[in-house]
């Protein structure tokens, strides 16, 4: 039976795992390669990494973490952030990393998502969306559904429609789409539920939940009431509040299908 | 030392770091030398069948490759590079394999989250438990799956899955809406559909089960 993944997901900048709340207010949370290593001993069913660096010339940063990782860890992990171009995709997959997230480049260029998915399959190309909702009176308009696609880290609406965009990114080849709600992230007040479900229910790929846990019953409402087929989660995992093995029981014993270690 | 075959398929990396992290010898290599010299061969992979079958054209490696397992030099396969063992694939229309596994490739029923990813869990043919070399000194070759129990977890990224003909190729099962063979093998040539190489604590065991049936760990 196909278990339910605990993904930590993991912001960097500069080479240096940070985390703020709805993307400002950035704190140092350590070296992104050693916490990969300690989330896999813990149970963690893979990785994420969103790299936040601004610049170009510091993206290297984050290709010697990939290498690194790669060498070290061995459970699948994703690169997020700043991938614009297909030469961008290859060269973080041959670093070693097993499957690249693409968010504002695949909004402006939704055909990358279909070269990148021909030219290294499906199964590596995630797209991320940042999802808002929307003010309830455009959200009455009958075909348009309650949350709309954001861009360049949650600071540009696109008029996109979620569920649209959902639907889109699948028939252009995406693998698996990595959902984060930004009412949510980093209130640890509990995912978006109806927008994990509405997600869910829309398209026949995998679904990372992701934005607002806060607690263990918040994980298992995103696997359960959610229907997500995966969690993401940082600060809860971060500063030490729960440890992926505990979160993993908890949730088993609570009936979910889990790779308990 | 072992031979990653470097046909120019996605995730070939991967396979050679985790088998350097067991003290494995490898070599990530497309040269047919160097493959005839290897103790045992690795064809990992991920991406298309009928990519994975021209570009193993292309580098004219096919004769080694079916040299290799005619001759039961230890043969390792994984995702694609299992699939690619099967007679055919009907993957993007249908396409030949390397048919050294009567059987074919098809894709998951309709229905199911496509591809199959994630942790899923294997179960043993119960058939294939042992394998003893000699009866009467009762010397156990170390199998496959040897210190791997029933129902561990492992990580899969598939769409398409392996038919071998006859069930005696197949080594152990996985249900993802429907029963499917996630190892088969004969001999000392082997197909792992998921990703051993990322299945963490138990996919690296897996692995140097394999180095210890070619000889390459103690």
């Amino acid at each position: 039976m196909l278990a339910k993944r605990i993904i930590p997901c993991l912001d960097v900048k500069d080479g240096r795992v940070v985390k703020g709340i709805n993307f400002l207010n950035l704190r140092d949370a350590g070296d992104p390669v050693e916490q990969a290593a300690m989330y896999s001993r813990e149970g963690a069913d893979e990785v994420v990494f969103l790299d936040i660096t601004a610049s170009s010339d510091h993206r290297k940063t984050m290709l010697d973490v990939v290498k690194r990782t790669a060498e070290q860890v061995f459970i699948p992990f994703t690169v997020g952030g700043g991938i614009r171009k297909l030469s961008d995709i290859e060269l973080i997959l041959r670093k070693g990393a097993d499957k690249v997230s693409l968010n504002t480049a695949a909004v402006k260029n939704p055909q990358l998502i279909k070269r990148a998915a021909r030219k290294f399959g499906n199964q590596c190309i995630v797209v991320a969306i940042d999802a808002k909702r929307r003010p309830s009176a455009i959200s009455h308009q009958p075909s348009a559904s309650k949350w709309e696609v954001y861009i360049y880290g949650g600071r540009e609406p696109t008029g996109i429609d979620v569920i649209e965009w959902v639907k889109k990114v699948e028939a252009l080849g995406a693998g698996e789409i990595l959902l984060t709600s930004m009412d949510k992230d980093g209130t640890q007040s509990g995912y978006d539920l109806e927008l994990t479900r509405a997600v869910c229910e829309a398209v026949n790929i995998p679904v990372i939940a992701s934005g607002g846990a806060g607690t263990l019953e918040h994980l298992y409402d995103g696997l359960y009431k959610g229907k997500a087929d995966a969690v993401l989660a940082a600060s809860i995992f971060h500063y030490g509040k729960y440890k992926v093995k505990q979160t993993k029981k908890y949730l088993a014993a609570k009936g979910l299908h889990m790779r308990c270690v | 030392m072992i031979a990653i075959i470097d046909y120019k398929m996605g995730n070939v990396r991967s396979v050679a770091k985790a088998l350097e992290s067991l003290g494995a010898k490898v070599e990530l290599t497309a040269s047919k030398t160097k493959l005839a010299k290897a103790k045992a061969l690795v064809l990992p992979g991920v991406g298309a069948f009928a990519a994975g079958m021209k570009n193993l054209q292309k580098l004219k490696l096919i004769p080694e490759i079916k040299k290799a397992i005619a001759q039961d030099k230890p043969f390792l396969g994984i995702c694609l590079g299992q699939q690619l063992l099967f007679s055919q694939s009907y993957e993007h229309g249908k396409h030949k394999g390397l048919d050294i596994i009567p059987g074919e490739v098809v894709m998951f029923k309709p229905g199911l989250k496509i591809p199959h990813m994630g942790w899923n869990t294997i179960t043993q043919v119960k058939s294939k438990k042992l394998k003893v070399k000699n009866e009467k000194q009762k010397i156990f070759v170390p199998g496959i799956l040897e210190g791997i129990p029933d129902d561990s977890y492992f990580y899969f990224v598939h769409s398409y899955y392996v038919k071998p003909l006859s069930r005696k190729w197949i080594i152990a099962t996985t249900e993802y809406g429907q029963k499917f063979a996630s190892i088969v093998g004969q001999g000392n040539t082997f197909g792992i559909q998921f990703h051993p190489e990322k299945s963490s604590d138990m996919g690296l065991k897996i692995l140097k089960n394999f180095c210890r049936i070619c000889g390459e760990l103690e």
